[in-house]
């Protein structure tokens, strides 16, 4: 029988590490001081207004949380699915996907209005809200993750690791629907009205979360000087590219749905056509670098360079805030049709009109404090505790796999 | 057979002390009550709901606008909403905040038919659905409705996530961007919150009018009517009932208590 590949907590004393925490710190630090500002003065500061309500802040939030989600797949694909050659990566699965919560949460927290309440938020429950619902799947993510990771840990609980594993993939399918349903069940805007986000940011949290798993997998990996062996790499990046292609399938179902309905045309035009910078954001950012490139470079002789299915995989995410960007700003700054049938010739209140939005320093520093975070605990988690196998050779994650 | 033990046989004495202290405590709170209430009942107004009574679902208040006596260029409904709710240029509390960030409980729309090339003029606020999005979507409870229609928001739990803001169908609601002075008994605002139309609740629960519906009539434009929509005597149904009344967005289904004529 196989031997298991054993684990080992990085030692963390180069200058490099610490190198890296303090560089994340200060990213922490930075999206504190912008957080202090943004309350202190109150949202006036912001590009945010009563047009665009949710800003940069919340499209790094919305990614983290869809991305943490989706960071947990290697573990359920080896628990919930049992393939043998991603237990070893499992620990770090769950505890990737409990900082990218953390991260996203700690975004949409502290640019609430009034974050000091946010122990309102905790105790008085509308049932009826998708957020209230949200508050909950959070909560309960953090909770069955941490004993999923637990039944991992601990030798003797080993048993439950499977049942737990199970819990935690119907929980992230949960979590996911419900992030995606803030957006679904928004009957009076254009770009939102739509069943199909729920299951389009499943798909998107299947992609983003991979490729955060992978850089991180690969970062650590080569920082620390332990092995990667393709067995384990080659199955990730191919994983990658089909989740990549399951969203651009599913977002050009959901473009193709609203351009039959002549009725969210113009929501069409302004995102596919004439929308400024949502239709590069669309096309430039999500279609070509999101999509098209990672695609071209993962299912091609150029995967042979790690460096660049590395790129690749940043491509990814940055691919994936570009649609985060165009679904929550964008379907902001398109009007909403409150006089169908009808021009607005004078108003107060830029009714019929597209909104502009001009995100500040501080909007971008609060959205990166939130990357810092996830990343910070990560970096910090590793070393306290031993997530990480100590080698990925092919020899230990799969004795079958022979290089093609 | 046992007997069912009678409590006050117990402890005799202990319970005749009791039973002498509630008496006495009793007796002294009739006595102060008969000595307060005269004061109390002479404030008491004399049709107003008295403040500790709850809303109820007997009345459902709206506005029907006719847009046809809109006046195009007139603003007296934005006015009379700006200084009785203590927003706007009124008090100028909003300096910092661009023009697209300052609150706006009730805005002047001039709209064109994209058809026949009429042109007509309405004021839009909060519409107090029946089926208001944005309770449903807030997760506190902050945005609420009341048994009587009028869509609130409690300023004490709305915790500033503007989730009510996306999902609103009129833009009715604003976020508070910066602090605020000079602010209104009745209408309380604070950084950090969302706000919108009250109807003016304040002065429906004593018998009053909302701002804006006096303001039109009293300068005798007659474009706005207030009333119960409940009351098939109140003057807002039968007009309801002779000329019709639109909702804005029915597609939406919401049952909206502001209903326009001539759309």
């Amino acid at each position: 029988m196989k031997k298991n590949i054993p684990f080992l907590a990085v030692e963390g004393r180069s200058s490099g590490y610490y190198g890296l925490l303090a560089l994340l710190g200060a990213f922490i630090l930075a999206s504190l001081g912008a957080f202090y500002f943004m309350e202190h003065n109150g949202h006036y500061v912001t590009g945010m207004s009563n047009e665009i309500v949710w800003g940069i802040p919340h499209v790094f939030a919305v990614f983290l949380i869809v991305a943490a989600s989706g960071a947990l797949n290697v573990a359920s694909i080896s628990s919930a699915f049992n393939k043998k050659a991603y237990k070893p990566l499992a620990r770090l699965s769950g505890l990737l996907a409990l900082a990218l919560l953390a991260g996203g949460l700690m975004v949409l927290v502290l640019d609430l209005g009034r974050p000091e309440r946010l122990v309102i938020a905790m105790t008085y429950y509308n049932l009826k809200s998708i957020f209230a619902w949200n508050m909950l799947l959070y909560n309960g993510f953090f909770a069955i993750v941490i004993v999923y990771i637990w039944t991992m840990m601990q030798r003797n609980l080993g048993q439950y690791t499977r049942a737990a594993g199970i819990a935690a993939f119907i929980w992230r399918l949960a979590l996911t629907t419900g992030t995606g349903s803030i957006f679904g069940f928004l009957v009076a805007r254009e770009g939102y009205d739509a069943a199909i986000m729920a299951p389009m940011f499943i798909i998107m949290s299947f992609s983003f979360g991979l490729a955060i798993f992978l850089l991180v997998l690969m970062a650590s990996y080569k920082w620390t000087e332990r092995p990667l062996g393709d067995a384990i790499f080659n199955r990730l990046k191919n994983l990658l590219g089909v989740f990549v292609a399951a969203v651009m399938l599913l977002v050009a179902i959901y473009h193709l749905t609203n351009l039959y309905a002549a009725q969210h045309n113009g929501f069409e035009m302004f995102i596919l056509m004439n929308g400024g910078i949502y239709t590069q954001m669309f096309w430039i950012g999500q279609v070509i670098l999101g999509g098209v490139i990672p695609l071209v470079i993962f299912f091609s002789p150029l995967s042979k360079s790690r460096s660049l299915v590395a790129l690749g995989a940043l491509l990814v995410v940055i691919g994936g805030l570009a649609q985060m960007y165009g679904i929550i700003i964008g379907g902001q700054a398109y009007p909403m049709e409150i006089f169908p049938g009808k021009e607005v010739l004078e108003t107060t209140f830029a009714d019929g009109a597209i909104a502009t939005y001009n995100p500040t320093l501080a909007e971008f520093l609060l959205g990166l404090g939130g990357v810092a975070t996830a990343l910070f605990l990560v970096a910090f988690c590793v070393k306290i505790m031993e997530f990480l196998p100590a080698s990925l050779a092919d020899k230990d994650a799969d004795p079958h796999y022979k290089a093609s | 057979m046992t007997q069912p033990v009678n409590i006050h046989e117990v402890n005799s004495s202990d319970t005749k002390t009791d039973l002498y202290r509630r008496q006495f405590l009793g007796k002294t709170a009739a006595a102060a009550g008969l000595a307060l209430a005269p004061g109390f009942l002479l404030t008491e107004v004399a049709h107003a709901k008295p403040a500790g009574e709850a809303v109820t679902n007997k009345n459902r208040w709206g506005i029907l606008i006719n847009t046809n006596k809109c006046g195009s260029g007139c603003t007296d409904c934005v006015t009379a909403c700006k200084t009785e709710n203590g927003w706007g240029d009124i008090n100028n509390s909003e300096e910092k905040s661009n023009a697209s960030q300052k609150a706006v409980w009730i805005r002047k729309v001039k709209l064109k038919d994209k058809q026949t090339g009429h042109v007509q003029s309405l004021p839009l606020m909060c519409q107090h659905c029946e089926e208001p999005p944005c309770v449903d979507v807030c997760p506190t409870g902050a945005s609420m409705k009341r048994e009587d229609g009028i869509v609130l928001v409690d300023k004490h739990i709305c915790i500033g996530c503007r989730y009510c803001m996306m999902a609103c169908p009129y833009k009715a609601r604003s976020f508070i961007h910066e602090a605020v002075k000079e602010q209104k008994v009745h209408a309380p605002r604070g950084k950090g919150t969302v706000e919108s139309c009250t109807m003016c609740v304040h002065r429906i629960d004593e018998d009053g009018t909302p701002a804006c519906v006096e303001a039109c009539n009293a300068n005798g434009h007659q474009a706005m009517y207030f009333g119960d929509l409940k009351d098939s005597n109140s003057t807002i149904s039968k007009e309801l009932a002779k000329n019709g009344g639109q909702q804005l967005r029915p597609d939406l289904a919401l049952n909206t208590g502001v209903r326009y004529q001539g759309l």
